[in-house]
């Protein structure tokens, strides 16, 4: 599309951009403010500099968590936006079963986040929940208390069951948007099911998986609640994503110059990665 | 290549509904094969209603569509051997101006060979050839409703290329390049080819028959010639002509039918339709070509006040009030209007008398 | 339809419905029995959870504010969403590529430490403790959100629409409202019901921005976690009962998230 340019458009950005920059400015500056000082209390503090930051990023802990981040969010990625993609594919369009569906789906991403963890925590365990035990029944030996692979997968499949309905919320309204015309026209092409799929759907959902991958990556990278809930980080440190060991070091010890420096780079962080999603799922439209 | 006939089909989208209301009211209809035809009408008249019916993309609440005697009516879209034009430009985004138009000879298995020679073939004649290798999503509008079009050319089994106004969106100085285009592409491939539009000047230059439609109905079916002479419905005479038909109300009287004190006499066979009739709806109906101002009073011309004059170029409209009635004329570019006062008459031969809307013809051959 | 499909599917739904079944049915157990034994239906079946609940008034006041703050995050969100959108999907304007990522950007960073200057800024300009106060605080990300969903919408309907609608003589306000807007059902749709969403599953903001008059059900939530353990029952009622009220803003927007884009004539 040729966009004719108009800076009159900002105004109706205008709103916007006030609003958000009001509560974003102001606390960042604040953080940014932090990070850059040892602070003992109110009234004591020295200007460090980029000390909080070199430690940080030297810790070892934090980078093997780092890591383990990492792989979490790729995993989460690699399982939810497919799969998103096909349940949306699968839903029927109109009619009762098509708000049945709508229903259910919308049903995991209500549920509060530490009730999540709740549910499979107790979901999880051999002796009173389903999964656990259903598991043990056919053989598997399956503890995701003690062993760490199946605590990993035990989180990542809490995950998928929480968020997946996400990007099949945002795929079925945008397979929904779909004109008409194209499914006509593909008809009357003969196009099998796949063409339609390749050459009209996955085209026209680009913009609405965009949100879906950035939104799925960036609340992955950040999630804290759920793991915590379920397995504490453990065992060990087997689970313990990023965000938990902010917490520990922000509300834990309460050593906000650090925590603050670590914020900063987490943001830098997921700012970079989203980037070069944004720029890699945009740049066919610039050819 | 197919004749499309339409039997006793009707079409309303709500059948539950109590009485149900047609889009399509009844009608009887044959296209016949190789012939370019317009569906015209204004907005919500039923065109697009027809056209996806006969492509298959809406199946009639009643009657029959038969291709070439067969009834297709249960026959989906890919299977009547039809192509369809919408009116926003229907392409594959991600795929090259080349890929697109060969996409439905792959869908059906064609060979390599006759893909590239089907396809170079039409993109000359869609003058595309320039741009075979760009990616459909960064055409212009009027080029990408060519690859619509092409897409449709490319199959050598299309028994009827069906087009629901194609041309909304281009630009008006490149509709009638594509216009014409489309005439040479019916000439050249003779095949069947339904035009629906809302727009007379593109139903006329495009087609060799129109159908004009009105309030689910096809009120009239001719060439465009015959809608503009003997329009048969006052709706035609209204909508054709570029200003349509000039009506006025009249009574019948002695001499035939009156206006005001102005007594119009009828012919032979007008006059019996009009014995017949007990109708009191009765109209003449003059286009604004064949009324004669004169600037000089003669017996058989009526004073007519001038109100204002459109000067188009090439021809001038005149607006006058004849009675209180507003008559329109349609003048040649030199020719002098009077300034307040004009004198028109209407020669008899152009002057259509209607009885309840519907045209009264004025040869009656058995007698 | 598809058998495929429908296997597909309902596969995927009893995935999703066993643990939320799981969860009613530990609403209705005593914890005992929750810790104690695996029960496909509980052996005694309790309202004891519910009750204590229902009989706080704090639970009830939590729903209530959680309900209004979040209802005026959706219409502020969308009020401010919706012009944004079309601005950046209809035009190009200084600064347009960068306003739109820092948008998002604002999403990018784990709460945690930026709590206390949140609760300092909100303190100094009297919105601490207030619905609206909340409202506006959730904008920081639910904002960004809506643009980014409606402007993806926006851009699939074809700029000729705008046109042949100007070229029709409607006036701005007017095709806006009557002809753009059926267009992007399915995305105002989803865009409300992501805001909701997340709006309402949100808790350190809320709880940090508010005290008494405002105090949202996650923070009365917290009070399931006492000094003898967590109290699981009473934990998963009251998860039962924060997924109503979801489950109401899907039903309300299920028609505009399902509407298909039927391309009308203008």
């Amino acid at each position: 599309m040729n966009k004719p340019h108009s800076n009159k458009a900002w105004f109706l950005v205008l709103p916007v951009f006030i609003l958000v920059a009001f509560s974003a400015i102001v606390p960042l500056m604040t953080v940014v403010n932090y990070s850059l000082q040892d602070i003992f209390d109110v009234s004591t503090r020295y200007f460090v500099g980029t000390e909080w930051y070199r430690e940080i990023l030297n810790d070892s802990r934090l980078q093997d968590s780092l890591v383990r981040q990492f792989i979490f969010s790729g995993s989460v990625l690699l399982i939810e936006i497919p799969l998103g993609i096909g349940v949306a594919l699968m839903m029927p369009k109109s009619g009762k079963w098509s708000v049945i569906s709508l229903l259910v789906l919308a049903l995991p991403l209500l549920v509060p986040l530490n009730v999540v963890g709740t549910i499979w925590q107790i979901f999880g365990r051999a002796d009173i929940g389903l999964f656990g035990w259903a598991l043990n029944a056919i053989g598997i030996d399956y503890n995701y208390a003690a062993n760490p692979i199946d605590a990993w997968l035990t989180v990542l499949l809490m995950d998928v069951w929480h968020w997946t309905s996400l990007v099949a919320l945002l795929s079925f309204s945008g397979l929904r948007a779909i004109p008409d015309a194209y499914y006509q026209a593909a008809s009357i092409d003969r196009a099998s099911a796949w063409a339609v799929f390749r050459y009209i759907q996955l085209p026209k959902l680009k913009s609405v998986l965009l949100i879906g991958v950035l939104l799925r990556f960036m609340d992955s990278f950040m999630i804290y609640t759920e793991p915590f809930v379920l397995t504490g980080g453990g065992p060990g440190n087997s689970t313990t994503f990023l965000s938990q060991a902010l917490t520990k070091m922000a509300v834990g010890q309460f050593d906000i110059g650090p925590a603050g420096a670590f914020s900063i780079i987490y943001f830098l962080i997921i700012l970079l990665v989203s980037w070069l999603f944004y720029t890699a799922m945009t740049h066919s439209d610039n050819k | 290549m197919a004749e499309i006939h339409l039997k006793s089909l009707a079409h309303s989208y709500d059948t539950t509904a109590n009485p149900p209301e047609y889009a399509i009211r009844q009608m009887d209809h044959i296209w016949h094969d190789g012939g370019a035809f317009a569906l015209l009408g204004p907005s919500g008249c039923g065109k697009s209603t027809l056209l996806n019916i006969i492509s298959g993309l809406l199946k009639p609440s009643e009657g029959d569509v038969l291709f070439d005697g067969v009834r297709v009516n249960d026959i989906p879209p890919q299977d009547r051997n039809i192509a369809q034009v919408f009116q926003f430009p229907v392409v594959y985004d991600t795929m090259s101006v080349f890929d697109n138009l060969a996409f439905p000879l792959r869908n059906m298995g064609a060979g390599v060979a006759k893909i590239n020679s089907k396809v170079t073939e039409i993109a000359a004649i869609l003058e595309l050839t320039d741009v075979l290798n760009k990616k459909a999503a960064n055409l212009t509008a009027d080029e990408k409703q060519k690859v619509s079009m092409g897409r449709g050319l490319v199959r050598d089994d299309v028994s009827a290329i069906l087009f629901d106004e194609p041309l909304t969106v281009i630009d008006p100085q490149l509709k009638w390049k594509l216009r014409r285009k489309l005439k040479q592409i019916h000439e050249r491939f003779k095949t069947t080819m339904v035009y629906v539009t809302h727009d007379q000047l593109e139903a006329s230059t495009f087609a060799d028959k129109i159908a004009l439609m009105y309030g689910g109905q096809v009120v009239q079916f001719g060439t465009p010639r015959e809608l503009f002479e003997q329009p048969n419905h006052t709706f035609v005479g209204y909508f054709i002509g570029s200003p349509g038909m000039n009506f006025l109300e009249v009574k019948r009287c002695k001499e035939g039918v009156c206006f005001g004190d102005i007594a119009f006499p009828l012919s032979a066979a007008e006059k019996k339709a009009l014995q017949h009739s007990t109708s009191n709806n009765l109209k003449l109906g003059i286009r604004p070509e064949f009324v004669h101002v004169w600037d000089k009073p003669n017996s058989q011309a009526q004073q007519a006040n001038v109100e204002f004059v459109e000067d188009l170029g090439t021809y001038k409209i005149v607006s006058l009030t004849l009675g209180g009635v507003s008559i329109k004329a349609r003048l040649q570019e030199d020719q002098k209007i009077p300034l307040q006062s004009a004198y028109i008459s209407f020669p008899e031969q152009w002057l259509m008398l209607y009885i309840d809307e519907f045209l009264v013809e004025k040869e009656n051959d058995d007698e | 339809m598809n058998k495929k499909k429908t296997i597909g599917l309902s596969v995927y739904i009893l995935f999703l419905l066993l643990p939320l079944y799981w969860l009613l049915m530990m609403s209705f157990k005593s914890n005992q029995e929750i810790l104690g034994t695996l029960t496909f239906w509980p052996n005694d079946f309790t309202f004891a959870n519910y009750m204590t609940i229902f009989t706080d008034a704090s639970w009830y006041m939590g729903y209530i504010n959680s309900i209004y703050y979040v209802s005026l995050n959706m219409v502020i969100t969308l009020l401010v969403a919706l012009p944004a959108a079309y601005a950046f999907s209809r035009f190009r304007f200084i600064g347009d590529k960068h306003l739109f990522f820092w948008l998002l950007t604002n999403r990018m960073s784990p709460p945690a430490v930026f709590l206390l200057p949140f609760f300092q800024l909100y303190s100094s300009v009297g919105l601490f403790d207030t619905h609206i106060g909340v409202a506006l605080a959730h904008c920081l990300f639910n904002v960004p959100l809506a643009v980014w969903i409606l402007e993806g919408f926006m851009s699939g309907v074809p700029r000729e629409i705008d046109e042949t609608a100007y070229i029709d003589g409607y006036s701005f306000p007017k095709f806006f409202t009557k002809i753009f807007i059926p267009l992007i059902s399915s995305g105002i749709g989803v865009t409300a019901f992501f805001c909701f969403m997340f709006s309402w599953v949100e808790l350190l903001l809320a709880r940090t921005l508010t005290s008494v008059s405002a105090k949202p059900i996650a923070a009365v939530m917290t009070r399931t976690v006492s000094a003898s353990g967590i109290d699981w029952g009473v934990l998963a009622a009251a998860g039962v009962l924060t997924i109503l009220p979801g489950v109401l803003v899907i039903w309300f927007v299920r028609n505009h998230v399902a509407k298909g884009f039927a391309l009308g004539r203008v």
